[in-house]
C-alpha cells in the first residue's frame, strides 16, 4: 500500500501544480550500436581546443609508424630449389596466379605451384640454354626457345602416367634464339636473334623480320597496350622499336652501354624502362628518344632484368650485384632492396599479375618468392586493420621527409661492399670534365 | 641518248651501294629489282664492244632520214642472236624515245591527248631527278612509320595523365559491376555437368519446358498465340488480380506471424475458435452426419491430446521451470499457461449433440483429469474443504445486495440454523450449504467468472492463501483460537443480527495482535474491495500523509575544516620558498642577458708603456671598447607571467626538416601540409575516411590485365560527361 500511496501523491502533486519534472534524457540511436559486431559509439567532440598539440602527436604516430614497418619488413617468402643448373627465364602464367614457369641453364624446364611452393612438372625442353619462355595469351600452352635453334611449343596440360612429354609444334630456325615474347590478343609471336623475327603460330616460317645493321639481340618485348608494337634490345648498345605491321623498323635510340632487357609499362602505352649495363635503368617516353625522362640509379653491377607490377607504378630490376631493387615508375631512386646471403646474380625478376608478389631466378639455381611489401599484411584485412594500415600509411608520407623518419625508412642492412661501390671510384677532378645532366649523359644518338 | 646514259650511271651506283651495306632488307619487292639490275648489267657488258660502229650506223639512217619522206627500214639479222626483240630489233639496238614517239605518231589510233602529251614531254629539257638511294629509302619509310605509330600512340595521353592526377587507382580496371546478374546471362554460361542435373535437362527438354528463357512454355506460348487480343487481356488482368491479392495476403499473413503478442495471438485463437464452434452448428442443422464426422475428428484429436504428455507440465522445459518455480514468478505462470492450453485442448466440445451427457460428466472429468493444484480453483462444491464454504458465502455487501424479501426469508432461516448450531456447533457449516445451495451456485459461478477475469496475481494469492489455511488447520486442530476465528467470521457474515455486531467488531480487530491469520483476511479485504471500485479514491489517499524520506545530510562543515587544513597545510610546507618573486629574478636575469653589453678589448701596455699604475689612453679605450647591438625587443616583455625563450633547443633540432622538401615551393605551403591533423581524434569519421584513402587498391588474387582499348572508350566518354556538363552549368548560369 505504501506503493501505492506514494504513487498517488506524486500524481496528485503533477495534478495540482502543473510541475513540469525535467528529467534528463538522451535518444538511445546516439549511443546505442545496431548490432554488436558494430564498433562501440563514441561521442566526440572535435573542438581543436580540446586536442592539442596534434602535429607532435601526429609525428610520434608516424614514427612508431615507420619504425613497425621496419620491424614487420620480412619480405622473403619461400625458395624453390629443383633446378640443376641457374635459372635463365621465368615466365608467369596469364590466367593462373599459382603457376610459374622457370627454364634453367641446362634445358630443363620447370613448372611450379606456387600455393603449395613445389615443382609440378618438369621437361627437357632443349639442348643447351632455355633463352626464353613465354606462355600464350589462352593460358594453354607455352612456347620455349633455347640454344639449339629450336622454336617448341608445348601443351600446358602435364601428360598422362607413362606419356612422354612431347612439343605440339617444333619450329627449326636457321640461327640461335635469343628471346622471345608473345603477343598479346593474337596467335602471332616474336623472337630475336641475330634479326628479329614475326612469327604465325600456324607458320614454320616468320611473317616478316626486321633487322637494321646489327647481328645480335638480346630480348625483344611487345607492347602489351598498344599491342602491335615491339621493343628490342640490341648488341650495339641500341634500343629499337618495331611495327608489327610495318616492313621497316621504326626508330633507334644508341645509349652509351648496352641495355640488358626493357619493358613495356602495362598501363601506359608509350613508356618503357630498360636496363642497362651501367648500373642504371632508364624510363622512356618512345615518342621523345632524344634523352630518357627518368634515370633510375643504385645498383652497383649490370642490371640484367626489368619487370613492371601490373599496377604499371612501380617496377623491379634484377642486378648481378646480387640485389634485386624495386623502384617507383618516376623516381629516381630505389624504394626497397632485396638480398640474401645466399642469392647470386639475379639474373630474371618477374612482378606476379595480382601485383603482390615478386619473382626472382638466380645463378645459384633458385628461385625466391618475395612479397612486393616487405611489411605489408598478407591475406584478408579486417575492416578496422586495413583502416589502421591506411592512416599509418599516410601518417608516413606526410612526414616522410623529416630526418629521423626518413633515417628510419630509408635504412637497410646491406654487405659493405655496396657503399664501396657506390662511393669508391672517384678518379676524375672536379671541374675537368663538363657537367651533363644524368638524363644527357647516357644518350649517344637517335637513330631515325 | 645522255638521259639513257644517265640513268643507268645512278643504276650502278645504287647497285654498289647496295652490296656495301652488308645486310639488305629481305623483302621481296627488293630482290626483284636487282633481279633486273642483274639482267641489266648484263647486256651493258656486251654491248661495249660494237659501240661505235652502232653510233656510225644509227647517224647515217638519221641522215637519211632527213629528206623526203620518212622510210622505216626493217632492220635485217645480219648474224645469230642470242636475243631476238619481239619487236624485230636485235638486243643490241637501242630504242629512243624519239623512235617511239615516231612510231605512235604513225598509228592512228593513239589519241590526240597523248600525241600532246608526248610532244610536250618532248619538248621539256629539265631531266629527271634520279631515284633515291636505298638507304635513305628506307629511312624516309621508317620516318613515316615512326610517326604513324607515335601518332597513334599519343591518343592513350589523356588517359594516362589522367591516371597520373587520380587519387585514387583501383585494380583490376574493368571489374564487373557487383550485384546479380541478369538470369539469361547466368543461364547461358552454366553448363550441366553432373549426371542429376543432365537428367534434368532431358527430362525438361523432352517435356518442352522452358530452359534458357523461363517465361512462358511452348504449349502456353502457343495457347497464348490461339487466344485473342481482348481475351489475353482479360486473362491476363485476371492473373495480375490473382497474383496481387495473393502477395497482399502473403505479406498480410507474414505481418501477423511477426507479432510477439501472446495476448494478440490468444485473441485470434479465440475468435478463430468462435468461427469454427458457429461453422459447426451451422453444419449441424444443414448436415449432422458431416458434423458428427466432424465431431470425431475433434473427440480423436483430443483423445490424442490425453494421452500424449504435451502440455502436461512433464517435458525437459517444465522441468527446468519446475525448479525456477519456487522463485520466478515468470516461470510460475509459464507452467500455469501450459496447463491451461492443455485444459482448453482436452476439454470437451460444448454441443447441442452431447450437451447433456457433458452435463453428466463434468463433474468427474475435471476433477479427475486435474493433475495439479492450481485446477483446483475450479469452484466445485466440495463440502469437505471449510475455507472454501467461508469464503464463498462471505461477502457481507453481495448479501446486502439482495432481495430484502430474500434477506428476510434467510433471516428466518439462519435463525433456525443458528439454533441447531447451538445443538451441534461442528456441523454447522453443511447445514448451512444444504440449506441456500441454489443462492451458492450462484454465487460460485460469479467469483468463477471474477477468478477468471483477474489476472495470475490473485490467482496466486488465493493458492497461497489456500495452502497457508490448510497447513494450519492440519497443524492444530487443538488450538481452536483460528478455526474459531474463522468459524466466528463465518457467523458474522451470514447471520443478519451478527451484521448489526460487524461495526463494533472490526475496530477491535486493528488493536489485536496481528496473528497470521488475521493479516491474510487483512489482504483479503481490500482485494475484495478493489472488485468494486477500481481505481485510487482521491479521498482516501488525500487523508494519509505522504511518506517523509529522510536523507543523510553531507556533513559539509567537516569537509571545509578539512580543506582548510589541507590549505594550511600546503602553506606550511611551503612556507620558506616564494615562487613568484623566483619566477621574477629569472625574467629579469634573463631579460639582463639579453641587454647590449659593453666589451672592452684594450691591452693594457700594447704600443704604449705599460705596468703599475698606468692606465691605457682614452683614444685606445674608445677604439677597442665593443658595444653589443641592442637585440630585438623580448616576445614577452607584457607578459608579466611567462619568459619565452628564443633560443634554438638542441633537443629538437634532430627531428626538424632543414631544407625545403621537393615538391614544395615554400615554407608555408610546407607548414601547411603538416599542419592539418589526418587522424580520428582531430576529423569526423568519413574525413578520416577520404583523407587516409590509399592510392592504389588492388584486388586480392584477382589478375590485372594491362590496359584495354575499352579503356580508352571509358575514359573519353568520362571526359566527354565532364565537358558536357560543365557547358550545361554555363548555359544555365545566364538563366540564373
Amino acid at each position: 500500500y505504501a506503493k501505492l500511496s506514494t504513487h498517488g501523491c506524486i500524481s496528485y502533486v503533477v495534478f495540482r501544480f502543473q510541475m513540469k519534472v525535467k528529467v534528463l534524457s538522451r535518444n538511445p540511436d546516439d549511443y546505442v550500436r545496431e548490432t554488436k559486431l558494430d564498433i562501440q559509439r563514441v561521442p566526440r567532440n572535435y573542438d581543436p581546443s580540446l586536442h592539442p598539440f596534434e602535429v607532435s602527436r601526429e609525428y610520434t604516430r608516424a614514427l612508431n609508424a615507420t619504425k613497425l614497418e621496419r620491424v614487420f619488413a620480412k619480405p622473403f617468402l619461400a625458395s624453390l630449389d629443383g633446378h640443376r643448373d641457374g635459372v635463365n627465364c621465368l615466365a608467369k602464367h596469364t590466367q593462373s596466379l599459382s603457376t610459374l614457369l622457370s627454364g634453367s641453364c641446362d634445358g630443363e624446364l620447370k613448372v611450379w605451384d606456387l600455393t603449395k611452393r613445389e615443382c609440378v612438372r618438369t621437361l627437357q625442353a632443349h639442348e643447351g640454354f632455355i633463352r626464353g619462355v613465354v606462355v600464350r595469351y589462352c593460358g594453354t600452352s607455352f612456347f620455349t626457345v633455347g640454344d639449339d635453334k629450336t622454336i617448341k611449343q608445348w601443351t600446358m596440360e602435364t601428360p598422362g602416367y607413362g606419356e612422354e612429354e612431347e612439343p605440339l609444334n617444333t619450329i627449326l630456325g636457321k640461327t640461335v634464339f635469343t628471346g622471345l615474347d608473345h603477343h598479346q590478343n593474337k596467335s602471332v609471336f616474336a623472337t630475336c636473334g641475330q634479326q628479329v623475327d614475326i612469327w604465325d603460330e600456324q607458320r614454320s616460317s616468320p611473317i616478316r623480320s626486321f633487322s637494321w645493321g646489327v647481328d645480335s639481340f638480346s630480348s625483344i618485348r611487345f607492347n602489351p597496350v598498344e599491342t602491335d608494337l615491339l621493343g628490342s634490345c640490341a648488341s650495339d648498345r641500341s634500343i629499337i622499336l618495331y611495327d608489327m605491321r610495318e616492313s621497316t623498323p621504326l626508330k633507334k635510340v644508341v645509349m652509351t652501354m648496352r641495355s640488358n632487357t626493357l619493358c613495356w609499362n602495362p598501363m601506359e602505352a608509350f613508356h618503357f624502362t630498360c636496363a642497362n649495363e651501367d648500373y642504371n635503368l632508364y624510363t622512356y617516353d618512345m615518342r621523345f628518344l632524344e634523352k630518357p625522362i627518368k634515370v633510375h640509379m643504385d645498383h652497383v653491377s649490370a642490371v640484367l632484368d626489368v619487370d613492371y607490377s601490373p599496377t604499371g607504378q612501380e617496377f623491379v630490376s634484377a642486378s648481378f650485384d646480387k640485389t634485386i631493387r624495386i623502384f617507383p615508375k618516376n623516381d629516381g631512386h630505389s624504394r626497397e632492396v632485396y638480398h640474401t646471403k645466399r642469392m647470386q646474380h639475379v639474373i630474371c625478376v618477374k612482378w606476379s599479375s595480382d601485383s603482390k608478389y615478386i619473382l626472382s631466378g638466380s645463378d645459384e639455381m633458385n628461385i625466391r618468392l618475395w612479397k612486393a611489401n616487405a611489411a605489408e599484411k598478407l591475406g584478408v584485412l579486417s575492416h578496422r586493420e586495413r583502416e589502421a594500415a591506411n592512416y599509418s600509411q599516410k601518417l608516413k608520407e606526410k612526414f616522410q621527409h623529416h630526418p629521423q623518419i626518413r633515417r628510419i625508412a630509408r635504412h637497410r642492412h646491406l654487405p659493405k661492399i655496396f657503399s664501396f661501390y657506390r662511393f669508391g671510384f672517384s678518379s676524375t677532378k672536379p671541374g675537368s670534365v663538363p657537367v651533363l645532366s644524368e638524363k644527357e649523359k647516357h644518350v649517344v644518338s637517335v637513330v631515325k | 641518248m645522255a638521259k639513257v646514259s644517265k640513268i643507268r650511271k645512278s643504276k650502278k651506283r645504287s647497285k654498289v651501294a647496295g652490296s656495301s651495306s652488308k645486310k639488305p632488307p629481305v623483302v621481296y619487292d627488293d630482290e626483284q629489282e636487282e633481279d633486273v639490275c642483274g639482267a641489266e648489267e648484263d647486256v651493258s657488258s656486251e654491248e661495249d664492244d660494237g659501240e661505235d660502229e652502232r653510233k656510225r650506223q644509227k647517224l647515217l639512217e638519221a641522215i637519211g632520214a632527213l629528206g623526203g619522206k620518212r622510210k622505216h627500214a626493217l632492220a635485217e639479222r645480219s648474224e645469230a642472236a642470242v636475243h631476238m626483240s619481239e619487236f624485230s630489233m636485235t638486243a643490241d639496238d637501242e630504242a629512243d624515245l624519239s623512235d617511239l614517239i615516231g612510231t605512235i605518231e604513225k598509228t592512228p589510233a593513239a589519241t590526240a591527248q597523248t600525241k600532246k602529251h608526248l610532244k610536250n614531254l618532248q619538248r621539256s629539257k629539265n631531266t629527271v631527278e634520279c631515284p633515291l638511294s636505298k638507304q635513305e629509302n628506307e629511312r624516309i619509310q621508317r620516318d613515316v612509320a615512326f610517326q604513324k605509330a607515335a601518332l597513334e600512340v599519343s591518343r592513350w595521353q589523356s588517359i594516362i595523365t589522367q591516371n597520373q592526377r587520380a587519387e585514387q587507382l583501383v585494380f583490376p580496371l574493368n571489374q564487373e559491376p557487383s550485384g546479380p546478374k541478369p538470369i539469361e546471362q547466368v543461364v547461358m554460361g552454366w553448363e550441366a555437368r553432373t549426371p542429376l542435373e543432365k537428367e534434368i535437362f532431358s527430362l525438361l527438354a523432352a517435356n518442352k519446358q522452358p530452359i534458357l528463357d523461363a517465361v512462358l512454355t511452348p504449349a502456353e506460348e502457343a495457347s497464348v498465340k490461339a487466344m485473342d487480343l481482348e481475351q489475353v487481356k482479360i486473362r491476363r488482368a485476371e492473373r495480375q488480380k490473382a497474383r496481387a491479392l495473393q502477395s497482399y495476403y502473403e505479406a498480410k499473413a507474414r505481418r501477423e506471424r511477426k507479432i510477439k503478442s501472446k495476448k494478440y495471438h490468444k485473441v485470434q485463437n479465440k475468435a478463430k475458435r468462435k468461427e469454427f464452434v458457429k461453422q459447426f452448428e451451422e453444419l449441424v442443422k444443414t448436415d449432422p452426419a458431416a458434423a458428427l464426422e466432424e465431431l470425431d475428428k475433434m473427440e480423436r484429436a483430443r483423445m490424442q491430446e490425453r494421452m500424449s504428455l504435451k502440455h502436461q507440465n512433464s517435458g525437459k522445459w517444465a522441468k527446468s521451470k519446475a525448479i525456477m518455480a519456487k522463485y520466478d514468478e515468470g516461470a510460475r505462470k509459464a507452467m500455469q499457461q501450459q496447463l491451461e492450453v492443455n485444459k482448453d485442448l482436452t476439454q470437451k466440445l460444448v454441443t447441442s449433440l452431447s450437451k447433456e451427457e457433458e452435463e453428466e460428466e463434468e463433474g468427474e472429468g475435471n476433477t479427475d483429469m486435474l493433475p495439479d493444484f492450481v485446477n483446483d480453483a475450479e469452484f466445485k462444491q466440495d463440502s469437505s474443504n471449510p475455507w472454501m464454504r467461508g469464503r464463498l458465502s462471505e461477502d457481507p455487501t453481495e448479501m446486502e445486495l439482495k432481495d430484502t424479501m430474500d434477506a428476510l426469508l434467510r433471516e428466518f432461516d439462519s435463525r433456525r440454523k443458528q439454533r441447531q448450531d447451538q445443538e451441534s456447533d461442528t456441523s454447522a457449516v453443511i447445514v448451512n450449504d444444504g440449506d441456500d445451495g441454489v443462492e451458492e451456485d450462484q454465487v460460485t459461478e460469479d467469483k468463477v467468472a471474477e477468478i477468471s477475469d483477474e489476472e495470475e496475481e490473485g490467482l496466486s494469492e488465493f493458492t497461497r492463501m489456500y495452502r497457508g489455511i490448510g497447513k494450519s488447520l492440519e497443524k492444530d486442530a487443538g488450538s481452536k483460537d483460528g478455526s474459531a476465528e474463522l468459524e466466528e467470521g463465518l457467523m458474522r457474515i451470514r447471520s443478519v443480527d451478527d451484521v448489526d455486531l460487524l461495526p463494533q467488531e472490526t475496530p477491535t480487530e486493528p488493536q489485536q495482535a496481528p496473528t497470521p491469520q488475521h493479516q491474510k483476511s487483512a489482504e483479503q479485504q481490500p482485494s475484495r474491495s478493489r472488485k468494486r471500485k477500481k481505481g485510487i479514491e482521491l479521498r482516501e489517499v488525500l487523508t494519509k500523509e505522504t511518506k517523509v524520506i529522510k536523507v543523510p545530510l553531507a556533513p559539509t562543515v567537516t569537509d571545509s575544516e578539512e580543506k582548510l587544513d589541507q590549505r594550511v597545510l600546503i602553506e606550511e610546507a611551503f612556507a620558506g620558498d616564494d615562487v613568484i618573486s623566483d619566477f621574477a629574478r629569472e625574467k629579469r636575469k634573463r631579460e639582463d642577458e639579453g641587454k647590449p653589453k659593453v666589451i672592452d678589448l684594450t691591452l693594457p701596455g700594447w704600443g704604449e708603456w705599460g705596468g703599475l699604475g698606468l692606465k691605457p689612453s682614452k683614444r685606445k679605450r674608445r677604439r677597442f671598447r665593443i658595444r653589443t647591438e641592442v637585440p630585438p625587443p623580448r616576445k614577452d616583455q607584457h607578459l608579466p607571467s611567462v619568459i619565452i625563450s628564443e633560443k634554438r633547443n638542441s633537443a629538437i633540432t634532430p627531428h626538424q626538416v632543414s631544407s625545403l622538401p621537393f615538391p614544395f615551393e615554400n615554407p608555408a605551403q610546407f607548414e601547411s601540409s603538416i599542419r592539418t591533423p589526418l587522424g580520428r581524434t582531430w576529423n569526423t569519421e568519413r574525413t578520416v575516411k577520404k583523407m587516409t584513402k590509399p592510392r592504389v587498391v588492388t584486388q586480392l588474387g584477382a589478375i590485372i590485365e594491362p590496359m584495354a582499348d575499352e579503356q580508352l572508350l571509358k575514359g573519353k566518354k568520362k571526359v566527354s560527361a565532364r565537358r558536357r556538363s560543365r557547358n550545361t552549368k554555363t548555359r544555365t548560369q545566364p538563366a540564373k
